[in-house]
């Protein structure tokens, strides 16, 4: 046995002990790499594959010479011999065109005549869907139209994810999903509904919150994303990682009667940040489960999405990217803005300042319906069982509503009196600072705000009743209808 | 790690995208690094020795990579990584790329649609293989 040295490239030299050179031994170069793969474990993945070879861009030169003009593995090599490992450097773009995938067969080609006959798709308009990978995140109000129609025009994979199960409060609008599949698992129906309405698509669950930690590694490998979220938080993390990736986000968002749609993300358009550089004020803008929604909506804004996408896919046609569409469903009004991309944004710009994820719960703030978790303290709080029982003892207690008059339709805590949240600063003079007040909304978070600002003008006998009206409605009256 | 690239050197890679589309370019990044930057002062332009399916492939030799090699040796500066570019394909690696891919290299991709080029993105294979992540890249403007 000879000890042989044998020079490792620098791109290697981190999984070799940092050395630029390192005395192996062995007869032959097959001994001497096995040899080092055995000492440097993390390098064999690098040199050889999965069967054990050599890797097709790992080149061995004993001395000048090549070991493929020599007698490959079996090379003999001596003490005096050096060994080094030399790249070749391969890559290069996925195949492209018809050569690179096999033809529909009949069954798909009935399917997609209808795109088949239109020379804006064709033949090699569909093998290029069937070719796309789309994620859409999110299988909600947005994602239910979106996977619908990209699984029947035969988009070939398409990406879910939501960690959700179906509440009975989705069926207005989320119309992926039936009666029977309340308390099931998102995934599994959306999936199931997928795979039955179109046999050709490969569909991936990613049953997940999307998180700093895991979004790269989720979104990396989609050609494409569809931003069907319900929070800012999330929008932000899309959107960053989306130009991280280099892949365009399309967008769309819903609340009452008000859409918006864009493409963002495009290499010479805007991303959201361009166009929203600060999330609104925590709270601000309150969510579709406190706001409300039009169940047609995201109906009309999710399809948007899809055309979108399609026609990314197919790179045909004027796509939103540097437009946002604005839908008024209540006056049915369609309108554009124009949008910029902004040279100095944090994370698309020239000059990026956001490189990797951040914490978005933080940059958003907490807002909205998570205020419900955020405690004010316990001496500001009060359970719905506690409330019920010093009631019932005729304590004097006034009970403040901060809903709008419409939540108040459809359940209400007797006596109580109603003040809007909006209105609160305004009739602020109606309240009595002397008497007991426990102040509630539907779930918490309107209440919990009330109660702070409250605080601020010096009332101090008042409490948050925990988890709103529609707590009351579990612990103390439960034909009281929850919403 | 980040990778900063001079905007005057990004415009040279441009432009060697440009002109060789609808084929492939590539090319070697040499400059330093230290624990957190690598910055590019110097690009290594190279032939595509792929004979065929220049269009989307491309091929740098071990005598290319040892040449490269031998220069930054001389010139005191480290090769930190390769460029490409990716004629109407976006700035992603492929499965192509990531099976041929290099630890420890930095990976720059420039899309090239239409003969334009476009917006680049830098990468970084994962030491397990199982995929590159995104490599922050800063775009550093001519100083004056």
């Amino acid at each position: 046995m000879s000890l042989v040295t044998v020079e490792i490239p620098t791109a290697l030299r981190g999984l070799a002990g940092n050395h630029d050179s390192v005395r192996v031994e062995g007869e032959t170069v097959g001994d001497l790499l096995q040899r080092l793969a055995a000492d440097y474990p993390q390098l064999k993945r690098h040199i050889f594959d999965e069967q054990g070879r050599l890797r097709s861009f790992v080149n061995v030169f004993v001395n000048d010479d090549a070991i493929r003009a020599l007698r490959e593995d079996m090379t003999p090599v001596g003490p005096k011999d050096v060994i080094s490992i030399i790249p070749s450097v391969a890559g290069g773009a996925d195949p492209r065109g018809a050569a690179a995938s096999p033809g529909l067969d009949q069954m798909q080609i009935q399917r997609y005549s209808r795109h088949l006959i239109m020379p804006e798709v064709g033949m090699e308009g569909q093998k290029k869907l069937r070719r796309a990978r789309v994620l859409v995140v999110g299988a909600g109000g947005l994602g239910s139209p979106a996977l619908s129609y990209l699984a029947a025009a035969g988009v070939g994979t398409l990406g879910i994810v939501d960690f959700d199960t179906v509440d009975l409060t989705n069926l207005q609008r989320q119309i992926i999903y039936t009666t029977a599949d309340v308390g099931r698992s998102k995934l599994e129906v959306a999936a199931r509904r997928i795979r039955g309405m179109n046999p050709d698509v490969q569909v991936m669950t990613h049953e997940a919150r999307l998180t700093s930690e895991n979004a790269l590694q989720i979104m990396e490998g989609y050609d494409l994303v569809v931003d069907g979220t319900d929070n800012f938080p999330t929008r932000y993390l899309v959107n960053d990682a989306c130009v991280m990736l280099g892949i365009p986000n399309v967008y769309g968002s819903i609340f009452r009667f008000d859409g918006q749609a864009s493409v963002f993300c495009l290499p010479e358009g805007p991303c959201y940040r361009c166009v929203y550089p600060e999330p609104p004020p925590p709270g601000l803008v309150p969510s579709c489960a406190e706001g409300g929604v039009l169940g047609v909506l995201p109906g009309i804004i999710g399809t948007i999405q899809a055309t979108e996408a399609v026609k990314l896919i197919l790179g045909r046609g004027e796509s939103l990217a540097g437009r946002l569409l604005v839908v008024d469903a209540m006056r049915m009004r369609f309108r554009e803005l124009r949008l910029r991309k902004d040279p100095d944004c944090p994370v698309c710009g020239t000059h990026p300042t956001v490189t990797k994820l951040i914490d978005y719960e933080q940059f958003c703030g907490i807002r909205g319906e998570e205020m419900e978790a955020k405690s004010l303290g316990d001496e500001w709080e009060i359970r719905p069982r506690e409330l019920k029982e010093r009631l019932s003892r005729n304590e004097d207690i006034v009970i403040l509503d901060v809903r709008n008059p419409e939540e108040v339709e459809i359940s209400r805590i007797p006596g109580s009196i109603l003040i809007p949240l909006g209105e609160l600063a305004e009739r602020v003079a109606e309240l009595d600072t002397a008497r007991q007040m426990v102040v509630h909304c539907r779930v918490g978070g309107r209440s919990a705000k009330a109660v702070e600002f409250l605080r601020s003008v010096g009332f101090r006998k008042l409490k948050n009743l925990v988890g709103g009206i529609n707590a009351w409605a579990d612990e103390v009256d439960p034909a009281m209808s929850k919403y | 790690m980040r990778l900063v690239l001079p905007a005057v050197i990004l415009e040279q890679i441009r432009r060697q995208g440009e002109e060789t589309y609808p084929h492939e370019c590539c090319g070697f990044m040499m400059g330093r690094q230290d624990d957190r930057t690598r910055e590019i002062s110097e690009i290594r332009r190279q032939p595509n020795e792929r004979a065929d399916s220049r269009e989307n492939r491309f091929l740098i030799t071990p005598a290319q990579f040892r040449d490269a090699e031998r220069y930054g040796r001389k010139a005191g500066l480290v090769m930190l990584g390769i460029y490409h570019s990716h004629p109407d394909h976006p700035a992603r690696p492929s499965q192509y790329d990531r099976d041929r891919a290099w630890p420890w290299f930095s990976y720059l991709i420039i899309p090239v649609s239409k003969g334009v080029a476009g917006k680049p993105h830098a990468w970084q294979l994962r030491d397990d293989r199982s995929g590159f992540d995104p490599l922050a890249l800063t775009i550093k403007e001519n100083s004056p």
